[in-house]
């Protein structure tokens, strides 16, 4: 046990893992006792130095070729609690603070602290919040160890909640206190598996605890209660039917981070559970579950995308469809086949596109809600005329949800569809395809009446300034698909199968 | 079966019997009742696994702090509640009846085949025991080895009250939390208000000072000076600070804001984040926990008290 | 059987009730008990883990203790953004629907779709 002790110590540059962590909890202490106007000023000030932060990270992953370390307190595992960063957690950090970036500039037209007062109530949650939910984001891709994990997870939980009911109507409070029931719901069952594992290891270090696990009964317990628990967080199919009212009542630049990101943290984690955490176990039929229930939230978030009245339930429902995608990756990059290492590439490219593109689409769809008062798709006649970045915005964004090239979301889905091919696992390929053909119904839905001439009242005039933030979104989803080999080459840094097995 | 056996066998049927009870009653109200009952008890199956540290923190914001909180709401609910979703039809609530059973059978038979004794972490703990200087292996625990979860924690609270004050109306930000104070204190509540605090409070930071060598410490010494400052409340004896008093903004985050400062002076004085420099951890750790103590005392009203409900005096 | 085993048992239990009562019932507040019992259970795993675990002369391991003391906290927190929530949805219900005068919402409407 001492061996594999002296193993984890921290690596050059391991602070900056820490402070990633602590630019935004900084933050949100300073921004709670200063109050409204200076928790926007501190909240835009810190986003280009966590982003700063970011980049120096992946380019320390970048550098040495191998994840860093950070010993919190300089105890080393178990007792202490490491933080790691490999390429799957830099580019998750460079996508978080770079989202959390726009959809802060974004949101300063909508949570400004009005003058004459010296703080209201929705500026000063709106602006803590956003640097809390960015502070568990982090910690998310950042934590080593499974309880560390739990706090970083209610941390998200606590920041993301509040977010959705911040206009105070009754349908945005009964749709935040479902999503906190679910959440809730997810981490005391996470939790749970966290114990078992605790009771058969005695550590919960994510390192540790893949170099001692094997097969039994607990074990396969903590899998399968850890996995539903973040299931029902990122709201996989069954587990979906709180996140389209959360995520299209929210306001828009809240929407977008739920969406691009906040659904991701769990997802994130459940590929760490299985990848690092349980790599030694035979996870065919976990791993086959999973990505069933992935194609499922595909095919019905798909459809139910197309059954959508208004633009942000369209958005959100094909949320649910593209979460779906992220689970095929389990049967395809698990193990070391010639394929894995394109499949994880395809999961992990999935997972950035989708949060660029979605958080560009809500974006837009928020100022398409503002500029004519409403968001009914039946209203959109003529939209193309007098918004047409933001029309753009949401077909940049639907040529990656579809899959079409050239975008992020395409060379994802080709990866994964090639993978899926030449592992014999054809059915999945069955289901992007089908997948891919529904999100083009929907995104056709919005775009063609766009394009129609008709003549549009207007509410407010379109913020062309607002529009770029959710282009430049746009356009970062579509470069992921120009990502060069190196890239791929990246997000392999760390990964446990290619280094653990000889 | 000795008599000690018997009576583990009787707390855990008692501790099961008000559990169900807080499932099965009719009324929200008698069940949020049982609940307090039952994290009492609870707190005694604590003691009985020797956590200590465990129960105290069981009984004061398990039970204690949760139970007023949710007796209040259960009161304030009474006689509409609005349902979250459709009620599960017979057939289908005995299928999540058998199901629940299943999972509660599988995971009975899982801990009791789990291996005893279990791997542990004390020896490490009680081994660096004395480069923390503490007496205490799950305060040394809390405040040293996962001093990290411990203060995000402390970040979970200040984005709890966040979250509560936020769902003030706009027209009460600034104001106080809770509903007006009631004109005529109830008698006893008001006695008891008078006559306990000063008790409390000793009682409070007692437990929080013996933390570092015996069972206590921040959490709970906290919880009990909490209940303290609840009771003063209830009472109508003292009026919840308003949300936009910098002073109570700065208790609230005292704890995480102190702890987050020395944690980056370790950067500094001793090699890494959260490190303390050996010799003085004791010291450091105790002013951190002193203010910690400060920040659970004042959030766990501030929680229970809820968002403001009336504009701001002039 | 021995104390840690007869509270494993115990918290098992407690987990299948809570579970029970968070998926069966449907008002809120029902749901919210239901998640603190869960959750009672689920610490008290962690408690039976710590009693085994007794080693160098101490009689329960701190670590699974100390992780229950931030858990207890977690879920105390989690109790009062659900109840604070609930309370104030139940105003804006009770405010439209229950009785006649009409919903004050203009305060609201200012923070985008």
């Amino acid at each position: 046990m001492q061996a594999i002790t002296t193993a984890l110590t921290a690596t050059m540059g391991g602070l900056l893992l820490a402070l990633a962590i602590i630019l935004p909890v900084a933050g949100v202490l300073l921004s709670f006792v200063l109050g409204g106007r200076a928790a926007e000023r501190i909240a835009l000030y810190l986003m280009p130095a966590g982003l700063g932060v970011a980049a120096m990270i992946a380019l320390g992953v970048w550098r040495s070729g191998a994840p860093l370390v950070y010993l919190l307190g300089g105890w080393p595992p178990p007792l202490g609690i490491a933080l790691r960063a490999d390429g799957f957690s830099a580019v998750m950090l460079l996508t978080t603070a770079l989202v959390i970036l726009c959809a802060g500039l974004f949101a300063r037209a909508n949570f400004p602290t009005p003058a004459g007062v010296n703080e209201a109530r929705a500026p000063f949650a709106f602006w803590i919040l956003l640097q809390g939910l960015w502070a568990a984001l982090n910690m998310v891709f950042l934590g080593g160890d499974l309880f560390n994990l739990y706090v970083a997870l209610e941390l998200l939980t606590f920041a993301a909640v509040p977010l959705v009911c911040l206009d105070g109507r009754a349908e945005t409070l009964l749709a935040a206190l479902r999503y906190l029931v679910f959440a809730l719901f997810g981490s005391v069952l996470y939790l749970l598996g966290a114990a078992l594992l605790y009771g058969a290891y005695g550590t919960l270090d994510i390192g540790l605890l893949s170099s001692r696990i094997s097969a039994s009964p607990a074990v396969w317990a903590a899998a399968a209660l850890m996995t539903t628990g973040l299931l029902a967080k990122t709201a996989l199919f069954p587990l979906h039917l709180w996140l389209p009212p959360a995520h299209a009542n929210a306001p828009a630049a809240a929407s977008a981070i739920l969406s691009a990101l906040v659904v991701k943290a769990s997802f994130f984690i459940t590929v760490r559970l299985w990848f690092d955490v349980l790599p030694s176990l035979p996870v065919e039929t976990p791993a086959a579950i999973l990505a069933t229930l992935g194609s499922l939230a595909i095919l019905f978030g798909s459809v139910l995308a197309l059954r959508q009245e208004r633009l942000k339930l369209l958005i959100a429902y094909s949320t649910v469809a593209q979460i779906g995608y992220l689970f095929l990756m389990f049967p395809l990059a698990a193990g070391l086949h010639p394929w894995t290492a394109d499949a994880w590439s395809g999961g992990v490219l999935q997972t950035l596109s989708h949060a660029f593109a979605k958080a560009a689409m809500f974006l837009a769809a928020g100022l398409v809600a503002e500029t004519l008062g409403h968001d009914r798709i039946s209203g959109l006649r003529g939209l193309g005329k007098v918004m047409p970045m933001s029309v753009f915005v949401l077909g940049l964004g639907g040529l990656s949800l579809m899959g079409l090239p050239p975008s992020g979301g395409f060379t994802a889905k080709w990866l994964l569809l090639m993978a899926s091919v030449r592992s014999g696992q054809w059915p999945w390929a069955i289901v992007m395809l089908a997948g891919g053909l529904l999100a083009g119904g929907y995104v056709y839905r919005v775009l063609a009446p766009a394009f129609a001439s008709a003549d549009l009242s207007l509410k407010a005039p379109a913020p062309r300034n607002r529009e770029r933030i959710a282009l430049a979104l746009a356009l970062c989803a579509i470069l992921l698909g120009f990502a060069p080999s190196g890239f791929f080459a990246f997000l392999q840094i760390g990964r446990p199968a290619l280094t653990a097995i000889p | 079966m000795t008599v000690v056996n018997a009576l583990d066998i009787g707390l855990a049927a008692l501790v099961l019997a008000l559990a169900a009870w807080t499932v099965a009653a009719r009324e929200a109200f008698a069940a949020a009742v049982g609940y307090v009952a039952y994290g009492l008890l609870l707190s005694l199956v604590w003691v009985r696994l020797f956590a200590v540290d465990v129960a105290l923190t069981e009984a004061a914001i398990g039970s204690g702090v949760t139970g007023v909180l949710l007796i209040r709401a259960a009161a304030r609910l009474r006689g509409a509640t609005p349902a979250l979703d459709e009620p599960l039809a017979p057939p289908l609530r005995f299928l999540a009846g058998v199901l629940c059973a299943m999972v509660a059978g599988a995971l009975a038979a899982t801990v009791l085949l789990m291996p005893d004794p279990a791997p542990t972490l004390a020896p490490q703990a009680v081994g660096n025991l004395p480069s923390t200087g503490l007496g205490n292996a799950v305060t040394a625990v809390l405040i040293s080895y996962r001093a990290f979860d411990t203060m995000l924690e402390k970040v979970v609270l200040v984005l709890a009250v966040v979250g509560v004050w936020s769902l003030a109306p706009d027209a009460c930000w600034g104001g106080s939390p809770g509903a007006p104070r009631p004109a005529r204190p109830e008698a006893a509540l008001a006695f008891l208000a008078q006559v306990l605090p000063p008790l409390g409070i000793v009682v409070g930071i007692h437990i929080f000072w013996v933390g570092a060598d015996e069972p206590g410490g921040a959490f709970q010494g906290g919880a009990i000076l909490a209940a303290m400052w609840m009771i003063t409340m209830m009472a109508g004896l003292t009026e919840a600070p308003p949300v936009s008093s910098t002073r109570l903004r700065l208790v609230l985050v005292s704890g995480p804001a102190v702890f987050l400062a020395i944690g980056l002076a370790g950067v500094v004085i001793a090699g890494g984040f959260l490190a303390y420099p050996s010799g003085s951890a004791k010291p450091l750790i105790l002013f951190i926990e002193a203010f910690m103590t400060l920040t659970i005392a004042a959030t766990l009203p501030m929680l229970v008290a809820g968002p403001p409900e009336q504009p701001p005096q002039p | 059987m021995n104390t840690a085993s007869l509270a494993g048992i115990t918290g098992a239990l407690l987990v299948g009730l809570g579970l029970f009562g968070l998926v069966t019932n449907p008002r809120p507040l029902r749901k919210l008990l239901a998640f603190n019992l869960l959750g009672s259970g689920v610490f008290l795993l962690f408690g039976v883990l710590a009693r085994r675990g007794a080693a160098a002369g101490i009689a329960a391991d701190p670590v699974p203790q100390a992780m229950v003391i931030t858990g207890i906290v977690v879920a105390f927190s989690a109790t009062a953004l659900a109840v604070a929530l609930l309370l104030r949805l139940f105003e804006e219900t009770g405010r439209s629907t229950l009785r006649a005068d009409p919903p004050s919402k203009a305060a609201g409407d200012g923070s985008g779709a």
